[in-house]
């Protein structure tokens, strides 16, 4: 059906690419929401005037191209403290500061959007500050988070392709290497963009279903 | 003059209009009364042509209004239609919003649309009002400003659809004012709405309409003094 | 452990050739928001046509310019249509690419400003004679262009950080291709690359700041 040079060795290759943009975007997403968490909290607690400074730092990675930000992490670390370091923990380490700034407001405007009603009542009920944040914050808080995160977990997705930039072998990169070789450009792109596009749609599809239902509640 | 003949209506299977006839005159001022879901207000989004009508006609100066050849946007230009919501276009100033369809619909030059939408917004009252944006206005002005915009674009015939009704008490009257103005001058007006006394000072007929259907239509005196249908008997009861 | 000389000085002569390149940065992102906004409006009014053929390409557009990244768009400008004998230059896949990608976004964009507009505007525009293109035109164009100014300043900024992409088909006339030739010269890499993130830092926020007083400016109803 299609005349085409690749052989079944090249799709492994590019099954493995496409398998380190998914352990890449599972590790970036799962350390960054754990942080995400963890700065959305102390900044909803800290109160806006307190957290400045965290908004700042914050800001700085959504401001700076995420090429740079692996370019200079990469940079620093590997020449300026001479630690030697793979490829990988660099991008980890990048996509998970930059997963958790997002995540961090995606956190806060959750928090923000549990009625304070609920929360005195619950409080007046005799729950401590903890009580209070495991059964009635963090559902109802989830509930308003929950499709911004499934679209910022797609986002580092599809940032994932950048890591190229600090020797990872992605998908993307395994197939220009593959149209380096074959000559193929069309072919091979389609492939690799099908692979993004039948994750990302249902998921981001999904995503939308949430936000409708929990809307009307 | 407009001709309404048997009119029949539904959206979905719910039947709103159920044969309306009815004739409406140059000069004449008819009120159109009833509770909700009555059919009045479709009947007026139908001489416009904003709904489609499922069998009769409905014409306009012999215009058939749903006739597929019937250019539609200049039908509109002769019948003027302000709504229970006035809808200003808040991206405009007053005097913008009065200008904007002049320019745009009847070509006219900005100096003359200009020159027809101050002398209009002059007439409802809001005159000191032009460089204002809507948001600025309370509903009442707004509901005078969305009259005066219909009027400027000199149609000949002019259909309110309750549009007093969104208003806070306080300010139902200024907008009665203008159209018992509008009255006094000879437009030709079709009014949908639940202001009994005004009904009975400005019309020339009245029209009561129950579930669809137009129960009794006459004179005002006649239809308020001494109704006919039992429907109208025990609607005016409840609404005095 | 910090045996590394920091050589500012060195990074510092290159600002004005990075300068430049910042300059070719700006342009190519006004290009591409200019772009994307005149095909994310006629994507709108496919959508809004009621054709079932029109509102496909334009679901179809906004799907894959979302759910794929960005740098993969610029790929297949620059290769995929490669494979057709159409050979661009590296700033023109560049800018095509980023354009495809803010057109998708902008439309779904508009799409929720549409939302946000009452149906009774475009009733009223029509009721007053005007055909379908002009109520689009001067009553809900307007006003979703208004709403959707934020989320435009937002694909704005996006539009500056994706021309670093650039990259993947050798641009080396904007800011990072600038930086990259550099440093593949001086291999002054942490230097050169801060200095870089600190002129983007600094386009974004004066973007966004002026965005900000703009909006102030002209919508002051």
């Amino acid at each position: 059906m299609f005349d085409t040079a690749l052989t079944a060795n090249d799709l492994v290759f590019l099954a493995k690419g496409a398998g380190m943009t998914l352990l890449v975007t599972a590790s970036s997403v799962f350390f960054g929401t754990i942080l995400g968490i963890l700065f959305g909290v102390i900044r909803y607690q800290i109160g806006p005037w307190w957290a400045t400074p965290m908004t700042l730092v914050l800001d700085v990675f959504r401001s700076i191209p995420l090429l740079i930000q692996l370019v200079l992490a990469n940079a620093f670390i590997t020449t300026v403290l001479g630690l030697r370091i793979s490829g990988f923990a660099v991008a980890c380490g990048v996509l998970s500061l930059y997963t958790a700034a997002y995540c961090a407001e995606i956190v806060r405007g959750g928090i923000e959007a549990v009625p304070q009603t609920l929360r005195r009542a619950a409080r007046s009920l005799g729950m401590t500050w903890g009580q209070d944040m495991t059964y009635v914050v963090l559902p109802l808080a989830t509930r308003v988070a929950l499709p911004s995160w499934i679209g910022l977990a797609l986002g580092v997705m599809k940032d994932s392709a950048l890591v190229y930039i600090v020797q990872v072998v992605e998908l993307l990169k395994s197939t220009q290497i593959l149209i380096t070789r074959l000559q193929e450009p069309l072919f091979l792109l389609m492939i690799c963009g099908l692979f993004y596009f039948l994750i990302s749609f249902p998921i981001a599809r999904f995503g939308g279903y949430l936000e409708k239902r929990w809307s009307n509640d | 003059m407009i001709e309404i003949e048997n009119v029949r209506k539904s959206f979905g299977p719910l039947e709103v209009l159920k044969g309306i006839n009815l004739t409406v005159a140059k000069g004449e001022v008819l009120t159109v009364i009833g509770g909700s879901g009555s059919g009045k207000s479709t009947l007026l989004t139908c001489i416009n042509g904003l709904e489609p009508i499922d069998s009769g006609r409905i014409l306009v100066d012999g215009v058939e209004v749903h006739a597929k050849t019937t250019d539609l946007n200049k039908l509109r230009r002769k019948i003027g239609i302000v709504f229970q919501q006035w809808n200003a276009f808040p991206h405009l100033t007053v005097l913008e919003n009065v200008m904007l369809a002049q320019v745009k619909v009847l070509k006219r030059s900005k100096a003359d649309a200009e020159a027809e939408a101050v002398k209009q917004l002059n007439h409802v009252g809001l005159g000191e009002k032009l460089k204002v944006y809507p948001s600025r206005l309370s509903g009442g002005q707004q509901q005078r400003m969305a009259i005066a915009r219909a009027l400027a674009m000199s149609p000949d015939y002019m259909l309110f659809d309750e549009v007093t009704s969104a208003l806070d008490p306080q300010l139902v009257g200024e907008v009665l004012d203008t159209l018992r103005m509008l009255a006094s001058e000879g437009m030709t007006m079709i009014c949908v709405t639940h202001e009994m006394k005004f009904a009975r000072e400005v019309s020339d007929r009245v029209a009561f309409f129950h579930k669809g259907v137009m129960a009794e239509i006459a004179a005002p005196d006649q239809l308020f003094g001494a109704p006919k249908d039992p429907e109208l008997q025990k609607f005016l009861a409840a609404t005095h | 452990m910090f045996n590394y000389n920091f050589r500012w000085n060195q990074a510092l002569s290159s600002l004005p050739q990075m300068l430049e390149g910042a300059l070719v940065t700006i342009e190519i992102a006004v290009l591409s928001m200019a772009i994307g906004i005149t095909v994310a409006i006629l994507l709108t009014l496919f959508r809004l046509s009621g054709s079932r053929p029109l509102s496909a390409i334009a679901t179809t557009w906004v799907e894959i310019a979302r759910n794929t990244p960005a740098l993969f768009q610029i790929y297949m400008v620059h290769f995929g249509l490669g494979g057709f004998g159409i050979h661009l230059s590296p700033y023109l896949s560049l800018l095509i690419g980023i354009a495809f990608n803010n057109a998708g976004y902008l439309t779904e964009n508009f799409r929720g400003a549409l939302k946000a507009i009452p149906e009774t505007q475009t009733r009223a525009a029509r009721s007053l004679g005007m055909s379908p293109i002009q109520a689009f035109q001067n009553v809900i164009l307007p006003q979703m262009l208004r709403i959707s100014f934020l989320p435009m300043t937002n694909q704005m900024v996006w539009a500056i950080l994706m021309t670093s992409l650039g990259a993947v088909v050798a641009m080396n006339t904007d800011l990072y291709g600038v930086t990259s030739e550099l440093n593949a010269r001086t291999f002054r890499t942490f230097e050169l690359f801060a200095i870089a993130a600190v002129i983007f830092y600094v386009i974004t926020k004066a973007i966004t700041l002026s965005a900000r007083l703009l909006a102030a400016r002209l919508f002051r109803y």
